[in-house]
């Protein structure tokens, strides 16, 4: 095992690992294989009986790891390699977090390559690409990564000059022994620099931000980005394998159904079709791995393609054959006005307060499901061969991934190897690991030999993870003063947690803390309530999750009540956040808080109250605007994030909507790299939008009835706002705990559009999407 | 067995005449480049140029091709406009995931050697076929603006 810091040259896995591919032949040789790593990650060291809760990176599976071993190598020609344990969707972390290390690590950036890591939590720590989490829970780490690394090198240079440890410093890719300017390399250091010990953590010195060169600064060119403008970034429906074959699956179309029988005499004639065979499924809760079905192995995609076309399938459909959204809708609708449900808040005495309020308010609200619709759909490689086997797949959750192919192919987890490619698109969906395992599964069937599993738009829309619909009542009462007395909400959303668990019909606490149960608003009497709902769909994260129903109809509410008061929108929500405070997130709801600590992620209501006032400055909240126009406002607290949007509308005569303009202001606390937290504010606007105005997933018969993208439709660019501006809150310093970015964008989008329309046109949109709700009478 | 012109090369591809060229692209000719999103002409992600226009190439057979100038995002540089819009691709940070842009930067190129200096509609009206679930889509039309040398307003 080789200990060192320093990556001999092109001998070692982790030199040739570089992110520059320059052909497929060369992707395949760079993909770091399992022994990427120098050193193993210590075991973490069982204390005590009574361990202290963790929260953040630390409190999850595996925590972090911050060893400059496991992260940084360096060449002797001094190219710094620097690993990202984290996965590639559009959010920029293969920019973001190397920035990080070589900030700290004073290395030239132009100097460093990245290389990514395959799946294995024990060794890297956790490696969930999800949550929002990635720049918040590994800032800290890849500091000290970095700081460590430059430390070692400090340390080898006074060595090598027989000179104190304070004469030298490292200044830019060489440490400098300032009495006498004498220089030397990182290349030079980088093998004694390997022997030292890693500093302890809490001896690490980290930079002054001032001296700061990547991190804070505005102009972070992507990593990946030439690849991406010449075609040549590889995702996983790229890899190729020599020998490889390629393969659909016809999967049941209706949740736990199965293959009654099949015939596969006509696919098998289809020129270029190899083999057809069945899967067996993992019955339901079927949590991350396959739903079974016919799979058609053949020489190339559209001949795999031709071959599922000519497929006679009889399914058994089993029971969730009558799931029907209509019929749904009404059940969620009838649970939501009856009173009862699990009490899952409980302030004062609402129902009481409601019973004597001078005035009192109720709407319904009604969102659907939602498909993740990746451009690039789920799509793996895998390949089978003495007893070891090895994928290549756009996955946020590598590790899990791992487990599941080693599982189904009853292999040990060190004998899979999962390689991470670049995802085209993620959003949650690419967390499930069953098309990856499908992959194993059909190489397994072709004897080893390696083959390409991909997923047609069509399977991806009818067997996606959906974002759960949900059903949601509102009241409120005012009391004589015309203050909010009463607020009471109930919600009825089938749970993710029917993918893990059989038939739970409410809530968990990592939905129910999303945006439902933990809303800050100075209300003396609160009554949430979950009544239930069955899944009848494999339900799934889908960015921002149960935040997307529950700002939509709690900030669509508030609308509502200013309007009943006669009030603005905006001074009556901040008359309604009160007193500025801070809340322990525990007092409100079952502990959540995104895994983070309590007393150091309080929710602050000032920050709330600063970023309303922030963007409603910004968007001219209040100007005279022409007829069918109008301005909306919606503030969400989601993943430790604050966020307020004004949304422009107009509306004409024909019910068309065009939004001239978005105002969106985001306290995420320290930004790392402020030009990727622009373009996820951007691209949540754009997710936002399209929930809000044209997406939509029903079933009939227990099957998706959206088909293509001409039926679930998204925003395309002709719809596109014609501006969004993203302003970020300045931040205190860069200990300051850090918000999510990813995701807390999204849920303000809906609310403020629909506010907007009703001020434009005096219509509420009380269920999405919008789609033909304006169109005039025919 | 089907010739093609694929980038400036001359490239024979021996494929059934009603395989899509996407496919032959992809699967036959390792060119991974052009993209795979919905097989029905509805996102744009494999859009090529075929004698200079832009077509989905999930929906052009690869008998439609034959004979004529298949450009694909691995060889569109070789254009002064392909260069200049994949460079202001960069210059404005466009990308979020990059699975859509081969796609976007076909369409982005064809308009503008068609249209050098296209409005904000017309912008739009060549660009609606190309979906972005990352949701670029203004920083595609800031970047169309910045390749066709035309004065971008300030955020």
């Amino acid at each position: 095992m080789n200990n060192d810091l320093i990556a001999l040259a092109a001998s070692s896995p982790f030199a040739s690992a570089t992110q520059r591919v320059r052909g497929r032949r060369d992707f395949l040789k760079t993909v770091p294989l399992a022994g990427l790593v120098l050193g193993i990650g210590l075991p973490r060291l069982g204390a005590a009986v009574e361990e202290p809760k963790k929260y953040g990176g630390d409190g999850m599976p595996h925590g972090v790891q911050d060893s400059p071993k496991l992260f940084v190598a360096i060449a002797p020609d001094g190219t710094v390699s620097i690993v990202v344990s984290r996965s590639e969707m559009g959010q920029g972390v293969r920019t973001s977090l190397p920035r990080i290390v070589a900030d700290e690590l004073e290395a030239d950036l132009k100097r460093v390559r990245v290389v990514q890591a395959p799946g294995d939590e024990v060794k890297y720590g956790n490696q969930d690409t999800d949550g929002s989490r990635s720049t918040r829970h590994w800032f800290d780490p890849m500091r000290r990564c970095g700081a460590s690394a430059r430390t070692m090198l400090e340390q080898a240079a006074a060595q090598q000059w027989k000179v104190p440890l304070d004469q030298v410093e490292a200044r830019n890719h060489e440490v400098v022994h300032k009495p006498s300017g004498r220089k030397l390399g990182y290349g030079a250091l980088a093998l004694a620099a390997a022997k030292l010990e890693v500093p302890v953590r809490e001896s690490v010195k980290l930079k002054d931000p001032s001296r700061y060169r990547y991190i804070g600064k505005s102009n972070a060119a992507l990593i990946d980005g030439p690849n991406i403008v010449s075609g040549k970034a590889q995702y996983g429906i790229d890899t190729r394998l020599p020998g490889m074959l390629y393969a659909v699956i016809a999967r049941p179309p209706v949740l736990g159904g199965k293959v009654k029988s099949f015939d596969a005499a006509a696919a098998q004639k289809v020129s270029g079709v190899v083999k057809v065979f069945a899967i067996d499924a993992t019955p339901p809760p079927s949590e991350f791995m396959p739903i079974g079905g016919v799979v058609v192995v053949a020489k190339d995609t559209w001949a795999a393609i031709q071959g599922r076309n000519a497929l006679k399938i009889e399914w058994d459909d089993g029971a969730h054959a009558s799931y029907d959204s209509a019929a749904y809708r009404a059940e969620l609708e009838a649970a939501v006005r009856k009173t009862g449900g699990k009490v899952v808040r409980n302030d004062g005495d609402a129902y009481a307060a409601l019973a004597k309020a001078a005035k009192k308010v109720e709407a319904d609200y009604y969102v659907p499901h939602y498909a993740h619709a990746t451009m690039e759909p789920p799509a793996a490689t895998a390949r089978i061969s003495g007893g070891r086997c090895e994928v290549w797949a756009p996955s946020q959750s590598p590790q899990a991934a791992r487990e599941r192919v080693a599982t189904r192919l009853k292999l040990s987890p060190e004998n899979v190897t999962v390689n991470v490619t670049l995802l085209g698109g993620g959003f949650g969906r690419k967390s499930k690991a069953d098309f990856i395992v499908e992959a194993a599964l059909a190489s397994q069937a072709m004897g080893g030999q390696p083959v390409k599993l991909t997923w047609t738009r069509e399977d991806d829309l009818l067997h996606d993870y959906f974002h759960a619909v949900s059903a949601q009542h509102l009241e409120a009462g005012f009391d004589a003063d015309g203050k909010v007395s009463a607020w009471l909400h109930r919600s009825a959303e089938p749970t993710i947690a029917s993918i893990f668990a059989p038939d739970p019909k409410q809530l968990a606490a990592f939905e129910l803390g999303l945006g439902l149960t933990n809303l800050p608003y100075a209300v003396p009497n609160v009554r949430i309530e979950n009544p239930e709902a069955v899944a009848h769909a494999r339900i799934g994260w889908l960015r921002s999750v149960n935040n997307i129903q529950h700002a939509f109809a709690a900030q669509s509410f508030i609308a509502e009540l200013a309007h009943a008061q006669g009030k603005d929108h905006r001074e009556f929500l901040l008359a309604l956040l009160g007193p500025d405070r801070t809340i322990d997130p525990n007092t409100v709801s079952e502990p959540w808080n995104h895994g983070e600590s309590p007393q150091r992620y309080p929710i602050n209501t000032a920050r709330l109250r600063k970023v309303v006032e922030r963007a409603t400055q910004e968007a001219g909240w209040g100007r005279k605007l022409g007829s069918g126009q109008g301005l909306g406002l919606a503030a969400h607290y989601s993943f430790v994030t604050y966020v307020a949007a004004v949304v422009e509308v107009s509306v004409d005569a024909k019910g068309e909507i065009t939004v001239p303009r978005i105002d969106v202001a985001v306290d995420c606390g320290p930004q790392i790299n402020p030009d990727r937290i622009r373009s996820q504010i951007e691209g949540a606007c754009i997710m936002g939008l399209s929930q809000a105005l044209v997406s939509e997933i029903t079933f009939e018969k227990g099957r998706v009835q959206q088909t293509n993208l001409h039926q679930f439709e998204v925003l395309r660019s002709n719809a596109a706002p014609k501006k969004i501006v993203v302003h970020l809150m300045p931040a205190d310093g860069y200990d300051a705990p850090l918000g999510g970015v990813g995701e807390p964008g999204v849920p303000v989008i809906a609310p403020a559009l629909a506010n907007a329309i009703h001020a434009a046109t005096g219509k509420r949109i009380r269920q999405l999407p919008v789609r033909g709700q304006l169109a005039p009478p025919a | 067995m089907t010739t093609l012109q694929i980038n400036g090369k001359a490239t024979n591809v021996n494929a059934a005449g009603d395989t899509p060229l996407l496919w032959v692209l992809r699967d036959h000719l390792g060119l991974t480049g052009t993209k795979f999103g919905c097989g029905m002409a509805l996102c744009g992600a494999c859009t090529v140029h075929l004698d200079g226009t832009p077509v989905r190439a999930c929906q052009t057979p690869l008998s439609a091709a034959a004979g004529k100038r298949v450009t694909t995002i691995e060889g569109v540089a070789a254009s002064r406009v392909g260069k200049a819009v994949q460079a202001a691709w960069l210059e404005v940070g466009v990308p979020q995931c990059g699975y859509c842009q081969a796609g976007q930067i076909m369409s982005a190129t064809a308009l503008l050697q068609g249209n050098p200096k296209p409005s904000d509609a017309e912008i739009d009206g060549a660009m609606s076929g190309n979906i972005c679930r990352c949701g670029t889509y203004t920083r595609i039309r800031s970047a169309i603006k910045v390749a066709a040398g035309i004065k971008v307003e300030a955020a």
